[in-house]
């Protein structure tokens, strides 16, 4: 399978990156090299085989119900580049 | 100030005797770090120098020694990779989109560390995002590997993601350091560099704390002067920690016991999958030298057949840049970082996101986001995820046969020049990876050990791969190639 | 678990100007789960709080940070799954539905997609007729909320509160089984009512713990399903109701003119009593689901589930069926009092040892209507369970009569105090005494001759006589001796 320009630019706009129409072609060649590479995979017989859910043999822990977090707005925003009153603010959104 | 430099020739186990034992004071080992790390500013191996923090914790260090309480890394320096979290201090994963973040927190790893007493020299230059071989994608510029080829001075990149931290122990401007491996990030780098370096089982290492690259693959290790130094780190870095659950609860053994223990009796088997077509007639040469070794120590070799591991490197980059795509969404200039003015909220997005992340940051995202969209999921996830089954499989049988661990060359070459792969094929670059990558996709350790010299002067290594929280053995084998081969120090010229 | 197909019931049809219609109603309920602390993080999940004063750097998707699963979380969605009669998977995978969107910080949900943690279920629906209907459940499944962007606060600028954000929601999606919304009203209803007696979710939907995303789509009788809109976030019952009335009308309205109905989300607009496209939504949407690489899949353990299930309440239904059995009430009441855990525990308490008639009766008529007056809960009622149970024991041994147990329950309400001791001080005790009583006849007779006469012409007048007698006596004269007594003195029969 390979990506055309547009497919490119639709994936960007997925992945909320502008990019110019000189890097969409640009792009499109770097992808293309990349999906031709993985292309090879469909040689594998794959039929019965489980997907790898995680790489170590373990069940997942879980925690106690308790607040144990939490409380502190301040660090929550301190990096924030844009904040009120502990509020991270963002141009206005429309729904 | 010949102690300045004697001192930095010591290797971690040799500074911690001579701390023990009173001959010079941990403050006076910081100064000569510190002191070194400005010396070699060329290198651009460290983006972010806290000597001042170096000196306070290497002065409390002191006082802990005066008082009897020595704690196992106690007034050791160490560098850190930027993508570990450092309370108050500069975290990018040297990428712009994280520009100005301070963590108000601080990842488990280097938590511990601090806890065994280790000092902090500062921050380590990686590819942006872990994302890279040769440490050309950071943010911050490259990384200048101290090696050179004879009678050349041409700059050569130390490998990535761990290129900082790779190139800051190799020139002795740290004892060790921390790194992380997705798919080499650690052995790659200590091959280029003739350290040693250890990617441990996935779950060894709790990830809290480490900005994410690809989770199901991340894991942290450390980079070190030798095997020794190496498995004393481990031991540090290493713990079940509750808020990673992936992070397995089994006991840390005493790695450094390891070192140097008989490898009489183990098998080594010897993937015939990994001669490749068009390989470098002295990394073969070197892989022969590794089975010698092991043989004439006592170690039986056997041929063994891993039969997916071609698929490794394909499969890897269909799973790892889709973790990459998800786990990079959260960089959107909204909670922290770069944020640009846009017009909207999805303006401020896309261009926060552009002008954050570099080219080859974008490539993994996009190809991520591609391969997860409507109607490929099955086609590239789903089938990549079950050719890591496959390969794990393969794993497993070899060691269900008898095989204690795996020997492999740790790259298809020596290191290169930097802008020598900045091709326009990214797949060229990726190459790099092909030995390494096996094991991130099983979840496996991996330790990689230099085993001797290219034709041109630079270090080449081994890989050693274990079962599944048997780092012990791998410690014991690297050590037995190390006394073998020798270590190997690269020659001032910073 | 299958529910056989309905048939298209004439009633519920709704008529058009070329013929009947049939509605078909799905609902997707998120359910907010009752817990301290929230679904991948241990900061508090309760309602409110400063702003991200309940956020921990997980919730701010900080670098690094990584999710652990909340025990009593998955406990809840294994309570609530028992509880809907639907089938635990004990093996379950949490998925990301990547998107971006400034009250999501992670840019991604952490939901689960192809493998939840519950399978499907049953839910019976009372409908005020009497009848019932059973309305299947397609699934259930665990999931994070997000936070919450505040639009008015600025004129250009939104402001973004994560307080919710990773608070655990229970997803309930029903199959496509309602025909009205009358029914579906009536299925929200009982899915609150069990959600409640489980514990799994307050069910209060001021506070958006309960919301629905409402499917609807109409087709003609026997036809098959016509295409859906999707009314999101609907936030009370009435508003449900109202919402699926103007969406089917619409749908209709459409069809008939001969055009056709476009597959889209929509938005109630309860001050217009619209419902709307939301054309910021219609952006085409890939959430890339891919399972978690952070989370290991979910596996539970039988034993555990087991145990879950031995601790589980009665549940309504159960209730209900107990009551009518052992209490004699009459299905329609036994409805009523087990909406509520607190109703039914409380009318346990008064029937205990009681006429379980007599006190349904006395609870859904006088407690339940008063209390609605003031919008009180049962748990704020200022009548205890004792002290109603004292009333009905009054009137049931003729202390009181029916008409003065009204005015003394209003007493309690308002004044408090013990019925009986009420009784006596403020003197509502019925008159029994027949020899009190006769004297009162006697006089009401005697300054009345032309009512006399009357009465004796028309018998039924003999009820005038009664009525003055009870006024007489302060409404404290028991109305059966007064009765017997006026007939015996007036000689008719």
């Amino acid at each position: 399978m390979s990506v055309d320009t547009a497919t490119v630019t639709r994936v960007a706009r997925l992945a909320r990156i502008k990019v110019s129409a000189d890097e969409a072609e640009r792009m499109t060649h770097e992808l293309n090299s990349i999906l031709g590479f993985v292309e090879q995979l469909n040689e594998v017989d794959v039929a019965g085989v489980e997907p790898m859910t995680s790489a170590v043999n373990t069940t997942m822990r879980w925690r106690q119900d308790a607040v144990t977090d939490g409380g502190d707005a301040g660090r929550v925003t301190l990096n924030a580049p844009l904040s009120d009153d502990n509020f991270f603010m963002v141009p206005k959104v429309v729904e | 100030m010949s102690l300045v430099t004697d001192l930095t020739a010591l290797t971690l186990a040799e500074a911690r005797a001579g701390l023990k034992a009173g001959d010079f004071t941990a403050v006076e080992l910081t100064e000569a770090y510190v002191a070194a790390v400005e010396a070699a500013r060329g290198l651009n191996a460290y983006i972010v120098e806290t000597p001042e923090k170096a000196r306070a914790m290497a002065k409390a260090s002191d006082e802990r020694i005066a008082r009897g309480e020595a704690r196992p890394l106690e007034g050791i320096p160490l560098g850190i990779k930027d993508l570990f979290a450092t309370e108050g201090v500069h975290t990018q994963a040297c990428s712009h989109v994280l520009d100005g973040f301070k963590p108000p927190y601080e990842s488990t790893v280097t938590a511990n560390l601090w806890a065994d007493g280790a000092v902090m020299l500062g921050k380590l230059n990686m590819d942006e995002f872990a994302m890279g071989s040769s440490n050309e994608t950071s943010y911050y510029g490259p990384v200048t590997n101290p090696w050179r080829r004879q009678g050349s001075n041409a700059s050569l990149v130390p490998g990535g993601s761990s290129g900082g931290s790779a190139a800051a122990v190799a020139a002795r401007i740290c004892l060790g350091a921390t790194a992380t491996d997705t798919g080499g990030s650690i052995r790659q780098p200590a091959a280029f560099t003739g350290t040693v370096g250890i990617k441990p089982t996935y779950g060894r290492c709790s990830r809290w704390g480490i900005v994410a690259f690809a989770s199901s693959l991340d894991q942290a290790g450390p980079i070190a002067r030798d095997v020794r130094d190496a498995a004393i780190l481990l031991k540090s870095m290493a713990s079940v920690d509750p808020k990673d659950t992936t992070s397995v609860d089994l006991p840390v053994p005493d790695y450094e016991a390891a070192v140097g223990r008989s490898v009489k009796g183990l098998t080594i088997g010897i993937p015939r999958e990994y001669r490749l077509d068009g390989m470098p007639a002295e990394v073969d040469a070197l892989w022969q030298t590794g089975i010698e070794i092991l043989k004439d120590a006592g170690a039986t070799i056997v041929d063994i057949s891993l039969p997916h591991t071609k698929y490794a490197l394909p499969a890897y980059y269909i799973v790892a840049p889709a973790e990459a795509s998800s786990n990079l969404a959260r960089y959107d200039g909204v909670r922290y970082g770069l944020r640009e003015k846009g017009d909207d909220i999805v303006d401020l997005y896309e261009k926060s996101r552009a002008a954050g992340f570099g080219d080859e940051v974008k490539r993994r995202i996009l190809i991520g986001t591609y391969v997860l969209s409507a109607g490929y999921y099955d086609a590239y996830y789903l089938r990549a995820q079950k050719v890591r089954t496959l390969i794990k499989r393969d794993f497993e049988t070899a060691y269900a046969s008898g095989v204690d661990a795996v020997l492999t060359p740790a790259t298809p070459s020596a290191a290169f020049a930097i802008g020598e792969k900045a091709g326009a094929d990214p797949v060229e670059m990726y190459l790099n990876d092909v030995f390494t990558v096996t094991v991130n996709m099983a979840g496996l350790p991996g330790l990689a050990v230099p085993a001797g010299l290219s034709a041109e002067g630079l270090p080449l290594g081994l890989q050693l791969i274990g079962r599944p929280f048997d780092e012990e053995t791998l410690f014991t084998l690297g050590g037995a190639i190390e006394q073998a081969a020798g270590r190997f120090s690269a020659d001032k010229w910073w | 678990m299958t529910i056989a197909p309905r048939l298209p019931d004439p009633k519920k049809l709704i008529k058009g100007a070329t013929g009947d219609w049939e509605v078909v109603i799905g609902l997707e309920v998120h359910a907010q789960v009752t817990s301290q602390s929230k679904l991948f993080s241990g900061a508090s999940a309760a309602y409110g709080g400063a702003p991200n004063s309940h956020v921990s750097l997980v919730d701010a998707a900080m670098p690094g940070m990584l999710p652990v699963i909340n025990e009593e979380c998955i406990a809840q969605a294994v309570r609530t799954g028992l509880g809907l009669r639907a089938a635990i998977n004990p093996y379950s995978v949490f998925d990301r539905k990547n998107y971006f969107y400034p009250d999501l910080p992670q840019g991604y949900q952490i939901s689960q997609y192809k493998q939840p943690i519950v399978g499907e279920g049953i839910v019976t629906v009372d409908l005020a007729d009497g009848s019932a209907i059973e309305v299947g459940i397609e699934r259930l499944h665990l999931e994070q909320d997000a936070g919450k962007s505040i639009h008015d606060q600025h004129p250009t600028m939104s402001f973004v509160d994560l307080n919710r954000s990773g608070v655990a929601l229970m997803e309930i999606v029903s199959k496509p089984d309602l025909r009205s919304s009358e029914e579906a009203k009536a299925y929200l209803a009982k899915l609150r009512t069990i959600l409640r007696y489980l514990g799994t979710c307050d069910g209060n939907m001021e506070e958006g713990s309960l919301r629905a995303d409402i499917n609807v789509s109409v087709r003609r009788p026997g036809d098959p399903l016509g295409t859906r809109c999707e009314i999101k976030n609907v936030n009370s019952m009435r508003f449900a109701g109202q919402a699926i009335e103007y969406e089917a009308r619409r749908q209709i309205a459409i069809l008939e003119d001969g055009g056709v109905i476009d597959q889209e989300t929509r938005l109630y607009d309860p001050g217009k009593g619209e419902t709307r496209s939301m054309r910021s939504k219609e952006e085409a949407h890939d959430y890339r689901y891919f399972p978690d690489p952070d989370l290991l899949p979910l596996v539970l353990d039988p034993a555990w589930i087991e145990g879950l299930k031995a601790h589980l309440p009665e549940l309504p239904d159960e209730k209900k069926a107990r009551f009518i059995r052992d209490y004699g009430v009459t299905p329609y009441d036994a409805m009523v009092l087990t909406l509520e855990r607190a109703s039914a525990d409380y009318f346990e308490q008064v029937a205990k040892g009681r006429d379980g008639k007599a006190a349904a009766n006395f609870m859904i008529n006088e407690l339940f209507g008063r209390l609605n007056k003031d919008g009180k809960a049962i748990e704020d009622s200022p009548v205890s369970a004792d002290q109603l149970g004292a009333i009905v024991d009054l009137i049931r041994d003729g202390t009181i009569s029916g008409k003065i147990a009204k005015d003394l329950f209003e007493i309690v309400y308002t004044e408090g105090g013990d019925p009986r001791d009420l009784v006596e001080s403020r003197g509502l005790k019925q008159v029994t005494d027949t020899g009190a009583i006769e004297a009162a006849v006697d006089a009401v007779i005697a300054a009345n001759p032309d009512k006399v006469a009357q009465a004796l012409a028309k018998p039924t007048l003999a009820g005038w006589f009664v009525g003055q007698v009870m006024k007489a006596t302060g409404g404290k004269a028991n109305p059966q001796a007064v009765n017997d007594l006026v007939k015996a003195k007036l000689g008719i029969e």
